[in-house]
């Protein structure tokens, strides 16, 4: 059988590739907020696993909850990018270093 | 090896994979759909752990409309693919080292026997008339209905955030006014213009009958 170790170490591999995603795409904000989804991804796979092996439904509700706020976090950041592209013609981070709108 | 294993590490090698491609390919398009991929794969993972609603809720929601809005938003921009990739190189090496110190880390504790199949036995698992959708629910709609209806305000507060945010106004575009056409009077629309009335003999001049 499957030790709920294995699914706690494939979250911590994905939580790892989301950081490195920020790292390594630090300036295309559109992979940024992809990473993010992977770091929500891996917080969720850790809930859903110590749900089912502690026999509590709780852990599901909270990765609904969390599923919610991520749905809610992407749109406003995809809408936030559509507008700085607008304005700034560019969606690079390091050229986005003016207040002023 | 039953097929539960094989399930398992089947589908978290894809899982691990894609993820993977998300944050090293080139280009935002195929990062967005080995991003889907990777969902996928989570909610069969996720499937195993008899949590099938949020498994299907993941394909609805995410695959199904925050993955399309990401590949719709991708397509939408004009992006310079080749700048965006400056110092992908030169941070790859640091990124790389600090990803593999954070799994040998929480590989080293996670796996440190507190979690193993002796302290921490695998349960045996719901029999078939077992519905997680109605455990949810009334999970949900009991002790968690403030916290729902907090979700569901949230979700409110993110479409009028993202529809007042996109807006754009063209001065030069024509359209009407609903709210000013409902609320025009009489006064404005109609003239009374007062002039003398028509003689009956002159009205009937040049007519045949």
């Amino acid at each position: 059988m499957i030790p709920l170790s294995h699914y706690l170490v494939l979250g911590a591999i994905l939580f790892s590739i989301g950081v490195v995603g920020i790292f390594l795409n630090r300036k295309n904000l559109v992979v940024l907020l992809m990473a993010i989804e992977l770091l929500l991804l891996a917080a969720n796979m850790n809930f859903i696993a110590f749900s089912y092996y502690l026999g509590d439904l709780a852990g599901q509700v909270f990765v609904f909850f969390i599923l919610t706020v991520a749905a809610a976090e992407s749109a406003i950041g995809l809408a936030i990018l559509i507008v700085v592209f607008r304005s700034r013609r560019t969606i690079n981070v390091q050229d986005l270093d003016r207040l002023q709108g | 090896m039953s097929f539960l294993q094989f399930a398992f590490y089947f589908l978290a090698m894809i899982l691990v994979g894609a993820a993977a491609r998300v944050v090293t390919v080139r280009n935002p398009v195929k990062a967005a759909l080995y991003l889907v991929l990777a969902f996928f794969s989570a909610a069969c993972i996720w499937i195993t752990l008899e949590a099938e609603f949020l498994a299907i809720v993941l394909v609805l929601v995410y695959v199904g409309a925050v993955m399309v809005l990401f590949l719709f938003v991708v397509m939408m921009l004009d992006i310079d693919v080749a700048r965006l990739r400056e110092g992908f190189a030169r941070y790859l090496p640091v990124g790389a080292v600090v990803a593999a110190v954070m799994v040998i880390e929480l590989g080293v504790v996670l796996t440190s026997g507190r979690f193993d199949l002796e302290s921490m036995p695998r349960p045996s698992g719901h029999g078939q008339d077992y519905s997680n959708t109605r455990e949810v629910g009334l999970l949900l709609y009991t002790d968690y209905v403030y916290a729902f209806e907090l979700a569901a305000v949230l979700l409110l507060v993110a479409i009028v955030a993202a529809i007042v945010l996109t807006l754009r106004r063209r001065p030069k575009t024509l359209y009407q006014s609903p709210a000013r056409q409902v609320r025009v009077t009489k006064a404005e629309r109609l003239r009374v213009v007062r002039m003398p009335s028509e003689s009956r003999n002159k009205e009937n001049q040049g007519d045949p009958s």
